[in-house]
């Protein structure tokens, strides 16, 4: 965005006459920088859950922000492999829980907001983003359809491997996703994305059938 | 608020009659905000908010009709769509909300805590409540007000002033804090709005970097939220917005509220101002 827009601003200015000595009355990098770090102490304050803390980003956050409008193959290629290597599998090997229980979680988008009980077990908001059954007609579309998503791939065990995975840290597969890292930040259990899994993955499930 | 209620109830009758087909449903959304366009009922925190702009309050029993909101004390026509704008009696950059907030310290006395609390319904009894927006069925000054200053500019172009340099810095502040992700779900305001055409379940969003989005969306807040039986100024939509993507609690009128406000209101600048609206 600023890229675009800066260097047009600059041209506009210098045929105008107006730029000297290279436009100095614009805010540097630098600058900007402090500005919003002084800005992220003072604004925020700790409600419930929701602990001031949680305004510290971890590298990946850190490198999404910083390359938000375009992000160089290289950052991206080692964030996804960073990311791999937090993916933790459940203990019991299995990863197909129970497709009905996974509908339920796809359908709740509470979890870790301030007004949340931090008791009550967080939802996955799949809905929120994606259309999954067929009979859901309240879904978004800020990510992909998951229609069908199993009858188009079959349920084996690569595929089980993946899905499990891609719930569990999205950003394993594709840095900078919009997707939250639903294992990897602890929002989720591992036992709720075998439910998701099999939601996803199950014949009989109401993605699938 | 009775209004509102009704419409709800309204719409629940209409969801079992929708065709299954996406398209239907769409329809069906635009039908409702259609609907609720004929009466809105913003105009009772209008109508509230011109009565406190002239009502004399505060330890210094005085009112707020010499508050100076960016045109020079007392001018309130217009002042919304040229805010937020630097401002040299409190050397920072102010929208609408903070800059209520220092008047009714500077000319009503109230302390910063107080004015920042809004802290009196409308009947005059101190209302303290841990959320700077009033709950239903409760009165806010602040959000009177809010609703009478905007409806002094509708049908303006949205300008938000650019010349001083901590204009432009809190607009570049605010746009790396649009891009800014943190917390448990990665979330910044650029997963929401970065892209033309999504939804939340059947929310549109609109895609902020879009000056036509920015400019649709700028122009209609404050809202009266009729899911909420409430009206919401921006920077309640901010601090929901915040909230929802899992962060702590975004402060009224704090310098990171301002800031986004900024950012939001620079990309909406040409557009026509056109609240309060009302809103699903």
């Amino acid at each position: 965005m600023k890229a675009e827009t800066q260097p047009k601003l600059i041209l506009a200015l210098a045929l105008s006459g107006v730029c000297v000595a290279g436009c100095a009355s614009q805010p540097s990098d630098s600058e900007t920088e402090r500005a919003l770090a002084g800005m992220i102490k003072t604004s925020f304050r700790t409600r419930g859950q929701a602990t001031i803390d949680r305004l510290s980003q971890d590298d990946a956050q850190a490198l999404c922000s910083k390359h938000a409008g375009e992000l160089p193959k290289g950052v991206g290629d080692a964030i996804e492999k960073v990311q791999q290597a937090t993916i933790r599998y459940p203990s019991s090997g299995k990863l197909m829980g129970d497709w009905r229980e996974g509908e339920r979680i796809a359908q709740s988008g509470v979890g870790k907001q301030f007004t949340d009980a931090p008791t009550r077990p967080a939802g996955g908001s799949c809905y929120n983003c994606h259309q999954l059954s067929k009979q859901e007609l309240s879904f978004g579309t800020i990510g992909p359809s998951l229609y069908q998503f199993g009858k188009q791939r079959g349920a084996g065990e690569a595929i089980q491997k993946y899905t499990y995975g891609k719930i569990y840290n999205a950003e394993a597969f594709s840095a900078c996703s919009n997707m939250p890292r639903f294992g990897h930040n602890g929002v989720l259990t591992e036992e709720q994305i075998t439910h998701l899994v099999a939601l996803l993955l199950d014949a009989d499930s109401s993605v699938n059938r | 608020m009775r209004i509102g209620r009704v419409l709800v109830g309204v719409l629940a009758a209409m969801l079992p009659c929708l065709s299954p087909a996406q398209q239907e449903t769409q329809k069906e959304i635009e039908r409702y905000r259609q609907m609720l366009q004929e009466s809105n009922p913003a105009e009772l925190y209008e109508a509230r908010g011109a009565e406190h702009w002239t009502r004399k309050r505060g330890p210094k029993n005085s009112s707020l009709e010499r508050c100076d909101l960016g045109l020079g004390p007392g001018v309130v026509k217009g002042a919304y769509v040229r805010l937020p704008r630097y401002f040299a009696d409190t050397d920072r950059v102010q929208d609408l909300e903070s800059r209520l907030v220092t008047c009714m310290v500077t000319l009503q006395g109230f302390t910063p805590e107080e004015a920042r609390r809004n802290p009196f319904s409308g009947t005059g009894t101190p209302m303290i409540t841990t959320d700077p927006f009033p709950g239903v069925g409760q009165r806010s000054v602040m959000t009177d007000l809010v609703a009478w200053l905007a409806s002094e500019s509708r049908g303006m172009t949205i300008a938000p002033p650019m010349s001083h340099p901590k204009e432009r810095l809190v607009y570049q502040a605010g746009e790396k804090l649009f891009y800014y992700r943190a917390g448990p779900y990665d979330f910044g305001c650029i997963t929401c709005h970065g892209e033309e055409g999504k939804r939340i379940r059947l929310q549109n969003l609109p895609k902020m970097t879009n000056s036509k989005d920015a400019q649709r969306a700028f122009g209609t807040w404050p809202a009266y939220r009729v899911s909420e039986g409430e009206l919401r100024s921006m920077q309640w939509r901010m601090w929901e917005c915040v909230r929802q993507m899992r962060f702590p609690e975004l402060e009224f009128a704090s310098d990171a509220s301002i800031a986004l406000i900024t950012y939001l209101a620079k990309k909406a600048e040409g557009g026509t101002f056109d609240a309060p609206a009302i809103k699903r």
